[in-house]
């Protein structure tokens, strides 16, 4: 196991450093400095902010003195917008929202979605296999920018029953909706895989074998069905993952609760290179971690897998 | 929504041990498809949208860009749905008739996604089926280099990408198409090494055929029903990612618009009563990504009958 974690981060590491390097260069193909004005600098001017920031060094030099910061200081540089605040002030700012509710959103979405696709698989072809298949059917084409609008269209505008926007960390009548927008399309998703794979479990030799040797149903369920039907449904989680942070986007702009959504779009419209590269390293960086946990995890529970 | 790798994988399992009986497993599959309830509804439906796309614009009676002045400043009260006035579906904030923009929100929409799939698929069915059948060091460095790009935030990249070379939909086409064809790429390799040891591939390559029109003319022929099946649901995805961009303001520009457009423009002025500028986009949204994907799944499940 030791080695089959060291074997991938052994891949991991130069995919980031790929990342990086990758996203270094696109800032600098890109049509326009960090300081191109509508009003043009003063030659002398342009040439003071540049050396200031390191922009007049070769190219190679400021990619490693770029990936040194990070991996030795965890430095992302200053902003360009704003010069008195570093990048990663404006990703701290944000990150802690985007935590909360992006890990309720992905918990919600992974409780109910198994739990309405593990109904559905046991109850098949009933009244509540139907519903739940009704559910997440519908729910799949409700992504988070079409669910954002009709929530607060009837729990705001309509209602009045919770806030259209902002967020407070003691009060979690704000981050229902965002959960609620953010969550809902992926739950879909998950009830659907839990509810084919375990209709495949349940109709396999090891199910009925438990069955015949006089088990009552919900240990059957419990101890030999779910772990197996789990796997599909583990091998989701990381692009489920993955979509909480990019939905972030849209939950910041549409909520205005200021997670580190706000701040990549900020700095995408400020052309903020270094807030955008910021946010798109750690957001990498992110998903190849948490893509690790999730093979693990799968390595864990499949005894199948050698590795 | 997600295409479920474990369903592509026994479909393409059961596409490649297709033996040849009475009946083809075309017809099979034609028959079984007509009579899934689910996905003919979805085909109707798209065909709906589609005729919509296509011939909207001759019921329209304003064009897109033009503006109503005798509704402007009073959208919400004067601008509502209606055959009187020729605004249809109503018209949108700046008084132009939501009829005719949502023909054209369409028309990009579908664009946009169809586009994106075809380019995932062609790409995709190349570099796989190229992958999987040279085999070997090839095949390892093409799939690493697969894995890789799978692991970065596509969609961060996406945005970085529109925003340092302009918002354009050619930069939207190319950010989409870059992205897009890495799983096709992998379920086709998958497909490929099981196709490559068949007597029909030995032989051709008995006869001497290079290696490239082997790939072209026998292994990509036979990979066309997991192809099919998976473009199909690859579309609503490709309109899902535009739509969330251009929800976001990154994406299609004006005069252009789509669905992701017209949605968060209906959004925004929600507040202020003109609730058709959202209920229109999203209805059209919501039954094409229904469409698609009944239609997706029921073509699985024709092509691949022992799984539903």
């Amino acid at each position: 196991m030791f080695a089959y974690i060291m074997r991938r981060l052994a891949v991991a590491v130069p995919t980031l450093l790929l990342l990086i390097v990758f996203s270094f260069i696109l800032m600098h193909l890109a049509p326009g400095g960090p300081f191109t004005q509508e009003r043009e600098l003063p030659p002398q001017v342009l040439a003071n902010l540049n050396a200031k920031y390191g922009l007049d060094d070769p190219l190679w030099k400021q990619i490693i003195n770029y990936i040194w910061g990070i991996v030795a200081h965890f430095d992302f540089g200053p902003s360009f917008v704003y010069p008195d605040r570093s990048v990663n002030e404006l990703v701290a700012a944000g990150f802690p929202v985007t935590l909360t509710y992006g890990s309720l959103a992905f918990i919600a979405a992974v409780v109910m979605g198994v739990g309405l696709g593990v109904v559905a698989a046991i109850w098949h072809n009933s009244f509540l296999d139907y519903l739940a298949v009704g559910i997440s059917i519908g729910a799949q084409v409700l992504p988070n920018f079409v669910m954002a609008p009709i929530l607060v269209l009837i729990f705001t505008l309509w209602y009045g029953l919770l806030p259209g926007g902002g967020w407070s960390f003691s009060d979690p009548s704000f981050w229902i909706m965002p959960v609620i927008a953010l969550g809902t399309s992926y739950m879909a998703s998950i009830a659907r895989i839990t509810r084919s794979s375990m209709l495949e479990v349940l109709g396999s030799n090891h199910i009925r074998t438990a069955r015949a040797k006089g088990m009552p149903e919900h240990r059957v369920i419990i101890r030999h069905a779910l772990k197996p039907a789990m796997l599909p449904v583990i091998s989701y989680l990381g692009p489920v993952f993955v979509s909480m942070i990019t939905g972030s986007v849209v939950i910041d702009i549409y909520f205005s609760t200021g997670g580190i959504g706000k701040a990549f779009v900020d700095s995408a419209l400020n052309r903020d290179y270094a807030v955008m590269m910021g946010v798109t390293i750690l957001v990498g960086a992110l998903t190849i971690v948490f893509n690790l946990v999730v093979d693990v995890l799968y390595a864990w529970i499949d005894p199948k897998i050698r590795y | 929504m997600v295409i479920q790798q474990d369903k592509m994988q026994s479909l393409a399992t059961r596409m490649s041990q297709d033996e040849v009986k009475g009946r083809s497993p075309w017809a099979d599959a034609r028959k079984r498809f007509l009579r899934n309830k689910a996905a003919m509804t979805g085909l109707i439906i798209l065909i709906g949208v589609a005729l919509f796309a296509l011939l909207g614009n001759q019921f329209a009676q304003w064009s897109n860009e033009d503006l109503d002045f005798t509704v402007m400043g009073q959208v919400a009260t004067m601008g509502m749905p209606s055959f009187e006035n020729g605004h249809y579906f109503g018209t949108d904030d700046l008084g132009r008739d939501l009829f005719a923009r949502t023909v054209q929100g369409t028309q990009i929409s579908l664009m946009v996604g169809i586009v994106g799939a075809a380019i995932a698929v062609i790409v995709g069915t190349l570099y796989g089926a190229t992958a999987g059948y040279v085999g070997g060091r090839t095949d390892q460095i093409m799939m690493r280099a697969v894995d890789i790009l799978m692991s970065i935030p596509y969609m961060f990249v996406l945005i970085l990408l529109l925003v340092m070379f302009g918002r354009s939909i050619a930069m939207l086409f190319l950010g989409i198409g870059l992205i897009s064809w890495l799983d096709m790429s992998r379920i086709v390799r998958g497909q490929t090494l099981s196709l490559k040891n068949r007597e029909f591939i030995e032989a051709a390559r008995a006869t001497g055929v290079p290696s490239w029109k082997i790939i072209i003319r026998h292994i990509v022929p036979n990979l066309l029903g997991l192809v099919a099946v998976y473009a199909t649901l690859l579309v609503p995805l490709m309109i899902l990612t535009e739509s969330f961009i251009s929800f976001l303001g990154l994406g299609v520009q004006e005069p252009l618009t789509s669905w992701g457009a017209l949605i968060s423009e209906g959004a925004g002025t929600m507040n202020y009563g003109t609730l058709w500028q959202l209920a229109f986009p999203l209805f059209f949204f919501v039954i094409t990504l229904f469409g698609f994907f009944f239609v997706g799944d029921g073509l699985r499940d024709a092509l691949d009958p022992k799984d539903r």
